[in-house]
């Protein structure tokens, strides 16, 4: 039995009588790098706000290492080990990089006074672990002043700073640069290696089979697909994959019985 | 034909790092409150050229001392909620409301300490009912806020049927010498004014409070996503403009020994005035509350100046909206909006 980490029941969320994401079945174990992909509308997003607690789900059940969890809220989420690195990025950007990493996690004392000198040196070391260092910026500029890779960098080091057990990344390289993307890449990689879990969401399936070693596909609100790296074989097998969902009419090239089995 | 790749130079200056000291970073960030000192200084040299010898004298200080506390305590609250985003116009009869409460228990005989109490509590749970009326029922601050105003307002009048209080029994007590007496040739006022401004700027600056209410302001969705409960602070910045409230209505009332049921009127244009001009700007996120002080500086030094420096009192309206609109229109060549 591998160490289940986070486990999603027949969770959905319907707003009225529209369902974003209809009685999705999902786990992640510890120490694995799981890619969540489907076209826009699947629910993904709908998918992985419910998981950070920023929306609360319909219906289903949420387990953290085993426990069922009957408040979830983004506070919990957050205490129970799960950082989300949202698409919009969560900033705040009138705000300092400081505070960004900060946000809602403020190093303080009993009486809630911050802590800015220690807050600021380990704002400096998290952006050099991640390799998001610039002479152009201090932990001090201002969010809004700063590229879009470098917000997301202020983003993954407020992911990392609590050591987080799982790492949600919502479409994480969307309008990055290559050296970016590939920074992303690496910081992926690191978190792995520390025996932490990423769910990683991508549109490009090229990066997201890269990164990942096991595939979560999601179509109209349903988990069209479970499977591992070596059971799919190549992004291209993953894209006629994709392909076919769209285009129900096109040749099958997966065996069925995968199709929307818990592995 | 051969494509050579290489790197152009174009002589532009390579980007450095900001300067980094201290006194940098102080200056960073405390622009607003930097330029509204400017635009204090510039307005006392004017009054002073316009009228050395009411100037240069001490009485027209002394005077503003006096009714300054009571904008302080009204204008650093005020920072917060427009900070947070929102907007408060019923703190007139909030403050008139809390007044009213402390003027009743001193009249009844019981211990004034036990009146100022009574006054912050009650000054807080209109603040709590206000916030939660706005952000529960999810109204606009702007309206909402409007018709407490009116309601808490009317429902005093109703009460005491426009009738005041006369505290006469304060006058020469503990009490009296603590809320208005003097200090060293100061009106004792100021000093407690005083106190309450570093209070909330440390609130503001270097609390967890003060910083979730600058997250909350920026980006309410990103804050909500990161675990702050934005509710929660957003109704916590309406009780603390209710407890500068009561503060400020004890100190009014303190003045003259005497309530009125219009205390509070009066208070909201310039208090407003005085946080913009202090280089809060409208749009949430950013804030300062020293800046909000000198603003309420400003706003009380206009009044009495005007009429100091010989001009009649029909000049003072004319050179308060001048000085707002002119200090609006530093702040913004002076700070930028980040989106």
């Amino acid at each position: 039995m591998p160490d289940r980490l986070i486990e999603l029941k027949d969770v959905a969320k319907s707003y009225g009588r529209v369902f974003a994401v209809g009685g999705v079945n999902l786990h992640v174990d510890r120490g694995e790098v799981v890619g969540l992909i489907g076209d826009n509308g699947a629910g993904k997003s709908t998918l992985i706000k419910m998981l950070a607690g920023a929306i609360q789900p319909t219906s289903g059940q949420i387990f953290v290492r085993g426990v069922a969890q009957p408040h979830w809220n983004a506070a919990r989420s957050r205490d129970a080990g799960i950082e989300t690195v949202f698409q919009d990025r969560a900033l705040c950007v009138q705000q300092t990089i400081v505070r960004n990493i900060f946000l809602g996690r403020e190093l303080t004392n009993w009486l809630g006074m911050l802590d800015p000198g220690k807050e600021r040196r380990e704002a400096e070391r998290l952006m050099r672990e991640i390799g998001f260092t610039s002479k152009v910026f201090s932990p001090d500029s201002i969010v809004g002043q700063l590229s879009g890779g470098e917000r997301q960098g202020v983003a993954l080091a407020r992911a990392i700073y609590n050591k987080a057990d799982l790492i949600v990344m919502d479409e994480p390289t969307t309008a990055l640069s290559l050296t970016e993307t590939e920074k992303v890449f690496r910081f992926v990689r690191t978190v792995r290696a520390g025996g932490r879990s990423v769910l990683f969401i991508g549109h490009n399936i090229h990066h997201v089979f890269d990164i990942a070693e096991r595939f979560v596909v999601m179509d109209r609100g349903r988990v069209a697909l479970h499977a591992t790296k070596t059971e799919v074989g190549s992004a291209e097998r993953l894209i006629a994959f994709m392909e076919k969902l769209a285009h129900p009419e096109g040749i099958a090239s997966f065996d069925p019985s995968h199709n929307g089995a818990v592995a | 034909m051969s494509l050579e790749l290489e790197s152009v130079e174009t002589g532009a200056a390579r980007v450095k790092r900001p300067p980094d000291g201290a006194l940098r970073r102080f200056f960073d960030a405390n622009r607003a409150a930097v330029g509204t000192f400017a635009v204090f200084v510039v307005m006392i040299g004017l009054f002073m050229f316009a009228s050395p010898r009411v100037f240069l004298s001490w009485p027209i200080y002394n005077s503003v001392l006096v009714t300054l506390p009571v904008a302080l305590c009204l204008v650093t609250p005020l920072v917060f909620i427009v900070t947070v985003g929102e907007i408060d116009l019923s703190f007139p009869a909030t403050m008139g409301f809390a007044a009213w409460i402390f003027a009743l228990i001193v009249q009844a005989g019981y211990n004034p300490v036990l009146a100022i109490l009574g006054a912050v509590v009650m000054g807080m749970a209109l603040g709590l009912g206000v916030g939660a009326l706005v952000v529960i029922a999810n109204l606009s601050s702007l309206i909402a806020t409007l018709g407490m105003n009116f309601m808490l307002r009317g429902f005093i009048m109703i009460i005491t049927q426009g009738k005041s209080i006369a505290l006469l029994s304060l006058m020469d007590s503990t009490t009296g010498s603590v809320l208005s007496g003097q200090i060293a040739g100061f009106p004792v006022q100021i000093f407690w004014a005083l106190g309450f401004v570093v209070f909330a700027a440390l609130l503001f600056n270097r609390h967890r409070f003060g910083a979730r209410v600058k997250a909350v302001g920026d980006n309410p969705d990103s804050a909500g996503q990161m675990g702050i409960s934005v509710n929660q602070v957003r109704i916590a910045t309406f009780v603390f403009m209710g407890l500068g409230a009561a503060l400020a209505g004890i100190f009014t009332t303190m003045v003259n020994y005497t309530w009125w049921p219009t205390t509070g009127d009066g208070y909201l244009l310039p208090a407003i005035a005085s946080v913009f001009v202090g280089g809060t700007p409208t749009w949430g996120g950013v804030g300062t509350i020293v800046g909000g002080a000198f603003g309420a500086l400003i706003v009380s030094f206009i009044q009495s100046g005007v009429v100091a420096a010989g001009l009649s009192g029909f000049y003072v309206q004319f050179f308060n909206g001048l000085i707002i609109i002119l200090a609006l229109l530093g702040h913004r060549w002076n700070q930028k909006r980040y989106r």
